[in-house]
């Protein structure tokens, strides 16, 4: 367990030393800041546009951080030679690859802390009260949605041979999954066999992150889901990232290093 | 097998597939056995494509052989706790840029599982051997080719190793910086290591090492004493070209 917890700890360093969290956070920070101050129309109710703005904002941020940090980790230890004097040590294939994951999911979380921090001193400013169990629950479920396309985007970066690649598929399987995936059992219906077959397996194989897309709790102030519920949507996030996880390290045991 | 045996490689043989249809299995390795007692300074020559690196791959468990084995303190290098007790200098490497040399120490000091207390000791020991101590807060980008050398010397020897294993150790490094490394061999010697490594700079193999192996085209062609191989030629390069049957 040290060496997983090592292994994260630089990838933490990195992102943090690099500038993509800095820049996404300024932009985000910025375009809300500016809508925050404007007061269209007189409307009281104006708030939950911003908040709904706001809250797309830090979705689509945090899913370019999540996966263009996880999609560049082991391809460049490869490129930059870095992965020889690690391997080269008492480290498994397994816990750098466990590492790699635990070192991005934990930065996600970290840059959600930092995003709805944000987001949240700028609705308390328009509408003087929050829910903190709606809050909480937010961001639990988006960080182990972020888990999922982070082990997702690991195994990808171990499959694909360019990280851009990698990047691009990702990109557009979760916002596939997110707009279609959700409907692909309504789709088989109309379908003819074998197909319908075919289209119902990927509707229940894929990963349903809509499960973890709970803006509008936060946006209209609605009261947070029994914990039970969220309790069986963290199972089935840990589930997929297991899933993948093990994909991950089944690849990277037969790639060669060098 | 002699117990002062450190490293050892019996009928080890590696083949790379060619994903060509048309082209052949590549043999880097034919059956190469090897054994380097404890405490030697021993040098693993060869010309380019010879089957050095792969030798070294294959020892630090990146490369599975194809047949035969390859133990590090009779311990099966596939094992990664073959690695505990052995130091790696690659020969083109870079490290992580983001990181200071006093970080990269300590993160490669944590997967060794050294205590806080001996890392900080051997942390300040390592940067003032390979005179980093002044650059030692600086992120390794902004350091020369002969400091990232020094940083990698120093990460090898984070663990005070029994084994160091260095593939070309002194490319790349002016006459001072070669000096330093011959001087860091000799001290490890000195204190009862064994030094593992291979390297194209004759004239120091034939001044540091007690014994030497030389490698061609996959296959051991000779293997003793630097003053054995030598012989009667005039120095060991002129050996090496005799036996690696290179033709003026």
């Amino acid at each position: 367990m040290k060496n997983i917890f090592a292994v994260a700890g630089v990838v933490i360093k990195e992102l943090y030393r690099r500038k993509d969290f800095y820049v996404l956070f300024i932009i985000t920070v910025v375009i809300c800041g500016v809508m925050a101050s404007i007061n269209i129309f007189n409307d009281a109710h104006i708030v939950r546009y911003l908040k709904a703005i706001s809250l797309l904002l830090i979705w689509i941020s945090s899913l370019v951080i999540a996966i263009t940090t996880t999609a560049r980790q082991i391809p460049a230890e490869r490129e930059n030679r870095t992965l020889l004097p690690l391997l080269a040590k008492p480290l498994t294939r397994v816990e750098l690859v466990l590492g790699k994951f635990l070192g991005c999911w934990l930065a996600c979380g970290l840059t959600l802390v930092c995003f709805y921090v944000f987001f949240g001193l700028l609705a308390v400013s328009r509408e003087h009260h929050w829910s903190a169990g709606g809050y909480f629950e937010a961001i639990l479920l988006h960080w182990f949605l972020l888990g999922i396309i982070t082990a997702m985007a690991l195994l990808g970066s171990l499959v694909f041979a360019a990280p851009s690649s990698n990047s691009t598929i990702c990109f557009v399987v979760v916002i596939g999954i997110m707009f279609a995936g959700r409907h692909l059992d309504q789709v088989a219906v109309t379908l003819s066999e074998p197909v319908r077959i075919l289209v119902n397996a990927l509707y229940y194989c894929l990963p349903h992150l809509e499960f973890y897309d709970v803006r509008d709790l936060v946006i209209h102030n609605w009261p947070p889901v029994a914990f039970q519920y969220v309790g069986l949507a963290l199972l089935y996030a840990v589930f997929y990232m297991a899933v993948f996880l093990i994909g991950a390290c089944l690849v990277f045991r037969r790639k060669p290093v060098n | 097998m002699n117990n002062s045996t450190i490293l050892r490689t019996e009928k080890l043989r590696v083949e790379y597939r060619s994903r060509e249809m048309r082209q052949a299995t590549k043999v880097a390795l034919r059956g190469l056995d090897l054994e380097v007692a404890a405490g030697e300074v021993f040098g693993f020559l060869g010309p380019n494509g010879a089957g050095k690196t792969t030798t070294m791959n294959v020892l630090l468990g990146f490369v599975p052989p194809t047949s035969g084995a390859a133990s590090l303190f009779g311990i099966d290098v596939r094992q990664p706790i073959a690695r505990q007790r052995i130091g790696y200098l690659p020969e083109l490497t870079y490290y992580y840029k983001f990181l200071t040399a006093e970080e990269l120490l300590r993160f490669y000091a944590k997967i060794f599982g050294l205590s806080r207390a001996v890392t900080d000791q051997r942390i300040a020991a390592l940067l003032k051997l390979v005179e980093l101590e002044a650059a030692a807060k600086r992120p390794i980008r902004s350091y020369s080719k002969g400091m990232q050398q020094r940083v990698g010397l120093a990460q090898a020897l984070i663990n005070n190793p029994d084994l160091l294993i260095l593939d070309e150790p002194t490319s790349g490094l002016d006459p001072l910086g070669r000096m330093k490394v011959r001087e860091i061999i000799q001290r490890l010697k000195n204190e009862g290591k064994t030094v593992f490594f291979s390297s194209h700079e004759l004239g120091e193999v034939e001044s540091v090492c007690d014994r030497v192996a030389i490698i061609h085209e996959g296959e051991l062609k000779a293997l003793g004493r630097v003053a054995d191989i030598t012989g009667t030629h005039a120095n060991l390069e002129k050996a090496f070209l005799d036996i690696i049957g290179f033709k003026s």
